[in-house]
């Protein structure tokens, strides 16, 4: 027995670390959901049950920002990282060193910049003024205010720019993992490119899209700084998704209790895809 | 078929070249216009070239103080982390017990929560707490953040360890403190070495939490500081900005490849990902 608490000594700093301020919080962002707490700090925030969750769904700036988030999520996450990022895999596998070398860096870079830089580069490329409608001049195409008019769009596009290579590299290294003899036995057989892809590939990398996608998802669901830089979720709440949302009601509307509601939420939707994700990591455990 | 391949792999090339000039675009665009003595918001040849921009930022106001701030937030967190980290996965990796998977079961989840959702309520915490507007507080938060992910990678690397090693040291009545400090540390240095920059890329980018939990201007990390730099000022010397995002993000960069070279690189994120 002593020598099994003497074993388990060396976990007590993260543990203490953990509960004090991760496991805390949470527990506390479950107890002030439910109760009216405010920013100006009334002496006794009181209990009121589900009525910040009852506020929640019958207030459009709420729908509003699941809509954007579910837009958000599905254009940049679903769509935009994980299916750029495995086609950027699949290209790489066959080009030359020279261009791998070269994509690859650029891409990492936009991945590695602090989150507020990124959001500024992307402001500039955006703008009506700035480099997106200069390239649209040249091509003689139509201008767009594109952060007034499509700014959710925007952001989706920033943030497919930011995260795009995590993607890349988990399926290239999902990718490498598949022997060689497979693809080339396909090929003998005559299947072509799209083929192989679709029948021989994806089913056999199926456990990393699994985990990319989740990941992915995780990752944009928690999206603040970006979008906080580009546009401050507007013009009006355009492109507010439920982080910029729950910031708004917390801190700009002094509603802490019905701020934190909504990050519970959030935390919710969070949770379930966290347990998606153990479960598909559950045989590597 | 060698002249199929060539014209696949000249497709495959062309394409990745494309990405790589859109992805290129606004990078370009902080580069150039950190030199251009009339920077606006396109990408264009420089109007000349000027160090000017440099010049005004470099001030304790606007660089050095932030950038010192980052350093002791990041720094002190990523070593709490890194220690932290590395005393939790000894037992993890070395001993066997029933408590072992729950709680990496536990760590692996915590990896993934949204940690933006949770910052409202540390908010209010901190308020009641008397900790809002520390950097001692901001640290331990820091550090509790990024522990989980640092904990399942450390724990990851610390399994390559072979056990042997360390068994004649326990004969030989060594503690476990004294056999994590030198001989399994000491051997899984590369592994070390991306926990520790994983961290601190992570906390140096990270916007929200010191966003939340800082209130006076003085203590403000670069990631906060750049922000009010940008929308403070109604006239906005794009030249300036851009300078102060290249010197910002060097550091991050630089130690970026720092580690992607010693490990060769996709490296470990994907594998640590992936379990």
């Amino acid at each position: 027995m002593r020598r099994r608490i003497s074993r388990a000594l060396p976990l007590t700093p993260a543990l203490v670390l953990l509960l004090l301020f991760l496991a805390g919080p949470i527990a506390y962002c479950v107890w002030i959901a439910f109760t009216d707490l405010q920013l100006t700090g009334q002496a006794h925030a009181s209990f009121v049950g589900f009525a910040n969750f009852r506020h929640a769904f019958r207030d459009d700036a709420f729908l509003n920002a699941v809509w954007l988030t579910l837009v958000f999520t599905v254009l940049s996450s679903l769509v935009g990282q994980n299916t750029l990022g495995l086609a950027l895999a699949a290209l790489m596998k066959r080009a030359s060193k020279p261009v791998r070398t070269l994509t690859g860096g650029v891409v990492v870079t936009a991945w590695v910049l602090p989150e507020v830089v990124a959001g500024f580069l992307l402001y500039a490329f955006f703008r009506r003024e700035g480099t997106l409608n200069a390239i649209l001049d040249w091509l003689r195409l139509p201008r767009e205010n594109w952060l007034f008019t499509l700014p959710i769009l925007a952001v989706s596009f920033a943030n497919v720019w930011r995260g795009t290579a995590f993607s890349m590299l988990v399926y290239s290294a999902a990718l490498d993992e598949i022997p060689a003899e497979i693809t080339e036995a396909a090929e003998v057989d005559g299947a072509g490119g799209w083929r192989r892809m679709w029948h021989i590939t994806l089913p056999m990398i199926r456990r990393s899209i699994g985990t990319n996608l989740m990941l992915n998802t995780l990752q944009t669901l928690s999206v603040f700084g970006l979008i906080w830089v580009m546009t401050r979720g507007g013009p009006g709440n355009k492109s507010q998704t439920l982080p910029l949302f729950m910031y708004e009601q917390a801190f700009q509307n002094s509603m802490i209790g019905y701020g934190t509601a909504v990050a519970l939420l959030l935390l919710l939707v969070g949770s379930l895809f966290s347990v998606v994700y153990l479960r598909l990591l559950r045989t590597e455990v | 078929m060698s002249r199929k391949r060539t014209s696949r792999r000249l497709a495959a090339d062309v394409s990745l070249l494309v990405v790589a000039v859109a992805f290129a675009l606004p990078l370009a665009w902080v580069v150039l216009s950190s030199v251009d003595p009339h920077a606006d918001l396109r990408v264009k040849t420089p109007d000349g070239f000027t160090l000017g921009n440099f010049d005004a930022i470099l001030t304790p106001d606007i660089t050095y103080t932030p950038l010192l701030n980052s350093l002791i937030l990041c720094g002190g967190a990523t070593a709490l982390t890194v220690a932290c980290a590395a005393l939790a996965a000894y037992p993890l990796s070395r001993f066997r017990s029933r408590l072992n998977r729950p709680f990496l079961l536990s760590v692996l989840f915590a990896t993934s929560l949204p940690i933006t959702a949770i910052m409202v309520p540390v908010y209010a915490l901190f308020v009641r707490v008397n900790l809002i507007d520390t950097l001692q507080g901001t640290i331990l938060f820091f550090a509790a953040s990024q522990l989980p992910f640092a904990i399942w990678l450390m724990k990851n690397f610390m399994d390559g360890v072979p056990k042997e090693l360390e068994e004649a040291a326990w004969t030989d009545g060594a503690s476990s403190l004294q056999s994590l400090v030198r001989i399994v540390l000491p051997l899984m240095g590369p592994g070390l070495a991306v926990v520790t920059v994983f961290s601190f890329v992570m906390m140096w980018g990270n916007f929200f939490v010191p966003f939340m939990l800082l209130l006076t201007p003085d203590q403000m990390p670069a990631s906060v500081s750049i922000n009010d730099f940008f929308g403070n000022r109604g006239m906005v010397a794009y030249g300036q900005l851009a300078a102060f995002s290249v010197i910002y993000s060097t550091p991050v960069i630089l130690l970026y490849v720092l580690v992607a070279r010693r490990l060769g690189g996709g490296f470990a994120l994907g594998g640590a990902v992936k379990g």
